[in-house]
């Protein structure tokens, strides 16, 4: 359902995305890791066509972002990195804006607004101006507003971050639960979330792929089973002891 | 017959203005400076004039805009830009362009809001005695369109800059540009070393000459045609910066 093809993007001579490919489908979490500056938020903002790459091409449920992006992007659900929000809206009716922007049809709008509350766990808030709401909530929210047009694939740019223990348990689960109705490409720099939710990970790193694989097998290429080892060695290119790459 | 995307933003933005104090701030100080500087004891002034009609209200239009409207453009696309909120908005099944139109058309329609709000203007000169509503009507047109036009130089700068003090004061003067660049010092200024259609091509610039031709009754397809490219090439200029630098 989401193919990304040869994608690259160049910030004057910097070369911030070099190549990168993979495909995902129904029913599939992709975690997408590397280190600050890697290249994983380009990557995104190219996937969802808010980025013209410099070459390559990302593709939704067989529509090119470049080619329709109106209707590629119908199919999409995208958490920018650090949740930005209208912030002088309130939830209702920051939901109700996106909702009709997403083209909901207006007499489902409603069902749609209380499904992605009751999701997403906002009921305490939902009267409340966004301002107002504490990070984890504002994450929230903008998980709910990904999702309100239910759409067949969703990118979320660290969609976690800043969440605490429990409120992170809550939305893996909400993610385990979506993934098998949707595909989704999840970019974290927590490695346990790897091993929870993700049916597959890419590790990039200075803007190349790197490492493709199960995260079985990301964990099996250390001795004692320590992601975080392998993450390193292969990010840094570094040798660690009962690491194999 | 519009697009239903560009409608539902419109509505979003237009709600916008009444959400936080910066609209009511504008409509106070647009009623009362300009009751103000129309009733101001002085020449030119409603009273001195003598006479049932709005030429000194419509006089000081263009010079209220000038510091108003680029308080109402700056933060268009600065403040998107700089919260984030353009990669949600952009992401979702709109265009750039339709973007900047609902955007503008909003902000029009709020300063079409505020033109409305000086209806007891009518009243009063009705009252004192018999004004010719034709005029009247050009002179409302007249400020509606150049509304317009300093709102496009506006948003076209608001896409320029992350700073919203950056963009008022860039918008304040190239606006100041466009309304004097018929008036004799600048027009002598350029004469001094230009061929005459040089000359000829900033008078015809002037957003104040055009303003004034309709203000004082006289109306033609020129004007009309004027203040649409004005508008529409500005708003060009906002679609094309913000596809280039939505994502610095
Ligand atoms: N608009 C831009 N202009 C120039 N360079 C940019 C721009 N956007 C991103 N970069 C650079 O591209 C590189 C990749 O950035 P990106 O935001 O994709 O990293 P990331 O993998 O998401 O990192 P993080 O984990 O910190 O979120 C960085 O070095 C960044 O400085
Ligand atoms: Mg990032």
């Amino acid at each position: 359902m989401l193919e990304v093809r040869s994608l690259s993007k160049k910030f004057g001579d910097f070369q911030a995305v070099n190549d990168v490919s993979f495909t995902l489908k129904k029913g599939e979490v992709l975690g997408f890791l590397g280190p600050n500056g890697a290249g994983k938020s380009t990557t995104m903002k190219m996937i969802t066509g808010f980025l013209e790459p410099t070459s390559g091409d990302a593709t939704i449920c067989g529509k090119s972002v470049q080619v329709e992006p109106l209707s590629a992007r119908k199919d999409l659900g995208y958490v920018p990195e650090n949740a930005p929000l209208y912030e002088d809206m309130y939830v209702r009716e920051f939901l109700y804006f996106i909702a009709k922007m997403r083209e909901v049809f207006n007499d489902k709008i409603e069902e749609a607004i209380n499904k992605v509350i009751k999701m997403c766990s906002l009921e305490n808030v939902e009267y409340q101006k966004l301002e107002t709401l504490s990070k984890g909530y504002k994450r929230r929210v903008s998980l709910a507003q990904s999702l309100i047009h239910d759409p067949k694939v969703l990118i979320l740019d660290e969609p976690t971050d800043g969440l605490d223990p429990n409120q992170k348990h809550d939305v893996r689960e909400l993610i385990k639960e979506l993934a098998k109705e949707k595909c989704i490409l999840i970019s974290t720099h927590i490695l346990e979330e790897v091993e929870e939710v993700c049916d597959r990970c890419i590790i990039i790193g200075e803007g190349e792929k790197l490492f493709e694989g199960t995260p079985a097998e990301l964990k099996s290429k250390s001795a004692k089973g320590r992601i975080q080892d392998v993450f390193r060695a292969i990010t840094k290119g570094e040798h660690l002891e009962g690491v194999a790459i | 017959m519009i697009n239903q995307t560009v409608k539902n933003l419109f509505f979003k933005e237009f709600a916008s203005y009444f959400k936080t104090p910066l609209g009511y701030v504008f409509l106070v100080i647009f009623l009362f400076g300009i009751g103000y500087l129309t009733f101001e004891p002085g020449r030119g002034s409603f009273f001195y004039m003598r006479e049932a009609s709005m030429t000194s209200f419509f006089k000081y239009i263009p010079w209220m805009f000038l510091f108003l409207i680029p308080a109402v453009s700056m933060r268009l696309w600065s403040e998107e830009r700089k919260s984030g909120t353009v990669e949600l908005l952009l992401t979702m099944p709109v265009t750039v362009k339709q973007a900047v139109l609902a955007k503008f058309f909003a902000s029009w329609a709020f300063i079409g809001l505020a033109l409305l709000g000086t209806f007891p203007m009518i009243i009063t000169v009705t009252y004192l005695g018999k004004p010719d509503y034709g005029v009247i009507f050009l002179g409302y047109l007249a400020s509606f369109l150049i509304a317009g036009s300093l709102l496009a130089v506006g948003g076209f700068f608001s896409a320029l800059t992350k700073n919203q003090v950056i963009s008022f004061i860039l918008t304040v003067c190239v606006s100041f540009l466009l309304l004097m660049a018929g008036s004799p010092p600048i027009l002598d200024f350029i004469s001094s070393f230009s061929p005459k259609y040089v000359v000829d091509l900033f008078e015809s610039l002037s957003v104040l000459n055009h303003f004034d031709s309709i203000e004082r009754g006289v109306f033609s397809l020129s004007n009309i045609w004027f203040f649409s490219v004005m508008i529409s090439f500005w708003l060009f200029g906002n679609i094309i910066l913000l596809d280039e630098n939505k994502a610095n």
